[in-house]
């Protein structure tokens, strides 16, 4: 259903970064650096203004209520994966799920768009956050650096969604579907811009 | 596989900025906190105006305290250990938790050595008052700084001036060449590599929030434009009227720290804030700020 079919023929690339909370100047730098002019995205009308989106690693609980207090929620549900690509890095995958496992007590607001199922911090604590090289082959044959810090665990995904990158245990760590993107992991904390570049392909 | 490398300590700050993390003593609490949008707690048995009030010696807390907490909430879990109290990081290693903060806001361990942070595999936060001082915690292995302030006080006054000193300092840096800067790292007692990896980068080695002092969410976005990635609020959110209220205007107001109409629009009836301290009614050895060297 969110084929890139839908993507309008004339692909602009104003490039926006979810700026609500987290490790927002990571990814503007890393976006900077391969020749983009990102935007910060705080409010409705700077939603709007964009084409692609990146929602930052940081906390999921906190990123999506103020997505649902400041009204981001529905135009993202309407236009993600449509006119608007959107990157989910570590806590935007979470937002982007259809299903989130271990959410906090009384749930949390999501986007929810992408199917699959997502398990909160589903490692461990801070001690089992780790960094080990991820292949990707969507990104050639080097091997992508993964940072994985207090990650989720893609652990169900729907017929629609292609896996692009597993650990050697087989778990999903980088997902697409369609126009919408969900890596577990930190491509913005590396010198590695290939996920950068392969979004602003999407 | 590589576990608690570096990156992954120093990442997990760069996850938290733009938001706020609130002192809690009770699950109850960190329930609000989260579900009012902190990124983090801190766990502590008693916040800092009442360590202040009460007097005495302050020490780890209690760690059957700190597991109920960290199993009430999804968000990560500091808790703070005594300057140079290398044990009491341990046990808090030991539990599991995400983050520790050796904390002035404790009575110090040891008035000469701070942890070696290097030897664990927690990361460790610290507070600073300038540059000096926090490259010194860097170069112990701290992965996150925060400006002390004033803790326990509900007044921005020294969370201000530290935040200022730090970010001039910052500046300065930059117009110097090698010469000075060799002799600038000695003047603040900070290592030569960091001072000079500061020049080049503009900025500090690792994420910096403010703490100490912080009570309103104006006070927020003040530090926010003062330079720094995000805030602790200590006594300010759970030592006022209505928390829960408090602890969501502060949170929109960290993120909107640019936006003054929103920022009024949040700090409407938010009810009574903490009752402040002067600090010139403040003798100097109840200052916090000046534990550690």
């Amino acid at each position: 259903m969110l084929e890139g079919a839908l993507r309008p023929p004339e692909q602009s690339m104003t490039v926006g970064v979810l700026a609500l909370q987290g490790d927002v100047r990571e990814h503007l730098e890393v976006l900077r650096r391969i020749g983009v002019a990102p935007v910060e995205v705080r409010l409705p009308q700077h939603l709007a203004a964009v084409d692609r989106l990146i929602i930052p690693g940081g906390e999921s609980t906190t990123i999506g209520r103020l997505l649902y207090r400041y009204q981001l929620l529905e135009p993202l549900r309407a236009r993600a994966g449509r006119d608007l690509a959107v990157w989910g890095t570590c806590a935007g995958a979470i937002l982007l799920a259809r299903e989130v496992l271990d959410a906090k007590q009384g749930g949390q607001p999501t986007i929810g768009i992408m199917e699959m199922t997502v398990r909160r911090n589903a490692y461990g604590s801070q001690l089992e956050s780790f960094e080990t090289p991820l292949m990707v082959p969507a990104l050639g044959t080097p091997p992508l650096p993964g940072v994985f810090i207090r990650a989720p665990r893609i652990e169900a995904i729907g017929r629609e969604v292609e896996v692009l990158a597993r650990l050697p245990d087989g778990t999903i760590v980088a997902a697409r579907q369609g126009r919408l993107l969900a890596t577990t992991f930190h491509p913005e904390l590396t010198d590695d811009d290939r996920m950068h570049r392969f979004f602003l392909e999407l | 596989m590589e576990k608690s490398t570096w990156t992954t300590k120093v990442g997990l700050a760069q996850m938290l900025k733009g938001g706020v993390i609130m002192d809690v003593v009770t699950p109850e609490q960190a329930r609000i906190a989260e579900e009012a949008g902190a990124v983090a707690v801190m766990a502590l048995e008693r916040v800092p105006a009442d360590i202040r009030a009460q007097g005495g010696v302050a020490r780890m807390s209690d760690p059957e305290l700190i597991v109920a907490i960290k199993e009430a909430v999804t968000i990560p879990v500091m808790a703070k250990a005594r300057i140079g109290h290398f044990v009491e990081a341990q046990v808090l290693e030991a539990l599991g938790i995400d983050y520790i903060d050796e904390s002035e806001v404790l009575t110090p361990a040891d008035e000469e050595h701070h942890i070696n942070k290097h030897r664990f595999n927690i990361p460790f936060v610290c507070g600073c008052r300038d540059l000096g001082e926090g490259l010194r915690r860097v170069a112990e292995g701290a992965a996150m700084l925060r400006t002390k302030g004033e803790a326990g006080t509900g007044n921005v006054v020294e969370a201000v001036r530290h935040a200022r000193a730090v970010y001039s300092e910052v500046r300065r840096l930059q117009s110097m060449n090698e010469d000075e800067l060799f002799v600038y790292a000695k003047n603040i007692q900070a290592p030569y590599e960091l001072v000079r990896q500061v020049a080049e980068t503009g900025r500090l080695p690792v994420v910096n929030f403010a703490a100490g002092g912080i009570a309103t969410p104006a006070d927020a976005a003040l530090m926010m434009q003062l330079g720094v990635d995000g805030v602790f609020v200590g006594s300010g959110i759970f030592k006022s009227g209505d928390p829960m209220k408090r602890a969501r205007a502060i949170v929109e107001a960290t993120t909107h720290y640019n936006d003054p109409k929103i920022i009024a629009e949040v700090s409407k009836g938010l009810g009574e804030a903490m009752v402040g301290i002067s600090l010139e009614q403040l003798p100097a050895e109840q200052r916090m700020a000046r534990r550690g060297w």
